[in-house]
């Protein structure tokens, strides 16, 4: 396998995207929005509570399970963009003139992959970078301190986001050769985000310790099995043959 | 004495999709620098057949090989993709990029150096009358514009040998005659072409050789060669105007199937020379009035319609 081959169609995909408002506006937007979005909740609600600010044990509970929806994030972000590079190059009908290079099944896949997982990760990890600012300002006279960076705020952008964005782009992958139209697979590949959004409500009902490393590290080792799983799955899926043949 | 190798060779080259045989047992040699028309109906295994040389999709049986290398075999396959240019029926554009970005993208796909990606972008853009657009997104192109730069994509890498698929189906004719034309150059250029296409008249014009498919191939020749395949003639008589003694004197000669359209008969015959005579005699005699005798060969129309009505 050649990586400058997938690199090639990774490009090309960014520059395409480029042009793409609904998938700038999601990619910016919406990891912004809850990055200024929360603080400024939690820092309108210490002001409500007579200046008072939310109690210490409160934030403690509440900023590991803020901080889970970049996780979340990382599972829907790459929805838009994987729809869109697979399904929409059905749509254009681009996919055969591109199989007739001399490029192998898995470097048109992995560079479809990288083009769907790289901007929602960049994404991810430029949001939360915002939100940690904002939320330790908003936090640090009740806390004492800065709450974040943390050990488990680690963990959950540069592992499980990562694999939770993995996740979505082989579902997308897979999603995508069924469906002939983008947005129908794009809501169906959002469905992605229930099993996060399902780890996020456990922890705001205390059922999971969302701050907790060790919890954070078995998630990131299930999904890991998972991806592994789906990455058969979606290679299996995404052969030339097929493509030409059965993909409707 | 040896051959050169052919630029595409097919041995009994067959594709099942489950029960259904699509292309069965196609043999065929073309030549390099070759056109090579690859004529027949809708669902005849056309587009299956190309897809299963340039190593779209797999064969089920048979053998093939493209400049030498087998198409099959995995190692292969990329250096057939990479030695051939193919023109889907579909142009399958980048319509959010501009034609220079279209075009920039396959050549760095097909390893070009930046140097060959210019001048070869450049070239065939200029060649097809699209350099002045080579900025615009080729999304707002015409169709005539987009069957040309998809011409001018599979072309990117220089290759030696290219296949189309129906490069010229929905064009208008002014686009249709620039896609011929462009062919033509390319012919001149001494590149092998392998054209599939329903078009009997553009088939005629530009192919070396045609071969005329309908899941298995039904014949194989020049265009002339085709023609002649069919058996019999057409004497065309041109009346001032036809009547009933006329068409029983007709009817007693022993000749083919007899068409009246008016005020011309058109008639089939095997040897003009030696049965116009008696014809013409017949006509006379019976009081008709001759304008004209024509004499007309079988068209590439008439093989083909006969192959493929043959074959149901």
């Amino acid at each position: 396998m050649r990586l400058s081959k997938s690199w090639i169609i990774a490009s090309k995909d960014f520059k395409t995207f480029r042009k793409k408002r609904t998938i700038i506006y999601s990619l910016v937007v919406v990891p912004l929005i809850i990055a200024v979005l929360i603080p400024a909740v939690i820092e309108y609600a210490g002001h409500k509570s007579g200046g008072t600010g939310i109690p210490a044990a409160s934030l403690l509970i509440l900023l590991p399970a803020f901080a889970f929806f970049y996780v979340i994030l990382a599972a829907y972000l790459p929805t838009p963009i994987a729809s869109y590079t697979i399904v929409g190059e059905k749509v254009e009908k681009s996919l055969e003139p591109l199989l007739a290079t001399p490029t192998t099944d898995s470097e048109i896949l992995l560079g479809k992959g990288i083009a769907a997982f790289l901007p929602p990760i960049g994404a991810v990890l430029g949001g939360s970078a915002v939100f940690m600012t904002l939320m330790d300002l908003a936090t640090r006279s009740t806390l004492r301190g800065y709450y974040f960076p943390n050990w488990g705020t680690g963990i959950e952008l540069f592992l499980l986001a990562p694999l939770a964005a993995l996740l979505s782009v082989q579902v997308n992958v897979i999603v995508s050769s069924r469906m002939s139209d983008v947005r129908a697979s794009q809501q169906l590949g959002a469905l992605t985000i229930l099993p996060f959004a399902g780890l996020y409500v456990a922890g705001e009902l205390k059922i999971v310790d969302l701050g907790s490393t060790s919890n954070l590290l078995i998630i990131a080792a299930a999904l890991l099995v998972v991806d592994v799983l789906l990455f058969f799955v979606s290679r299996a899926t995404f052969r030339r043959e097929e493509i030409l043949t059965k993909w409707k | 004495m040896t051959h050169p190798a052919p630029a595409i060779e097919a041995e009994g080259l067959t594709k099942k999709f489950g029960d259904l045989t699509a292309v069965d047992g196609v043999t065929l040699r073309v030549e390099e620098g070759e056109v090579f028309g690859f004529l027949g109906p809708n669902g005849a295994g056309k587009t299956t057949t190309v897809r299963m040389l340039c190593c779209l999709i797999s064969k089920t049986s048979g053998e093939a090989r493209i400049g030498g290398y087998q198409v099959g075999n995995e190692e292969d396959s990329l250096k057939i993709r990479k030695l051939i240019g193919f023109v889907p029926d579909n142009v399958g554009l980048y319509d959010g990029l501009s034609a220079y970005d279209n075009l920039d993208f396959y050549g760095k796909l097909y390893d070009c150096t930046e140097q060959q990606r210019k001048e070869n972008i450049q070239r065939f853009l200029t060649m097809l009358g699209l350099w002045e657009k080579k900025d615009v997104a080729a999304g707002t192109f015409s169709k005539g514009m987009k069957q040309k730069l998809a011409i001018a994509r599979s072309l990117i890498h220089d290759p030696q040998i290219l296949f189309m698929d129906e490069p010229t189906v929905n064009l208008d004719p002014e686009s249709s005659k620039t896609v011929r034309d462009f062919i033509l150059e390319l012919k001149k250029e001494k590149r092998t072409i392998f054209l599939n296409t329903h078009n009997l008249d553009e088939a005629q014009r530009i192919c070396d050789r045609i071969a005329i498919l309908n899941t298995k191939l039904m014949a194989i020749g020049t265009p002339a060669e085709l023609e002649r395949s069919v058996s019999g003639r057409k004497t065309v008589i041109q009346l001032e105007q036809v009547n009933d003694a006329v068409l029983v004197a007709l009817r007693k000669l022993p000749i083919g199937n007899l068409v009246v359209d008016g005020s011309k008969l058109t008639i089939d015959v095997k040897d003009p020379e030696k049965e116009n005579a008696a014809i013409v005699d017949a006509v006379v005699r019976a009081g008709g009035h001759l304008q004209s005798v024509t004499i007309v060969g079988s068209t590439l129309e008439d093989a083909y319609l006969k192959l493929v009505r043959e074959a149901k």
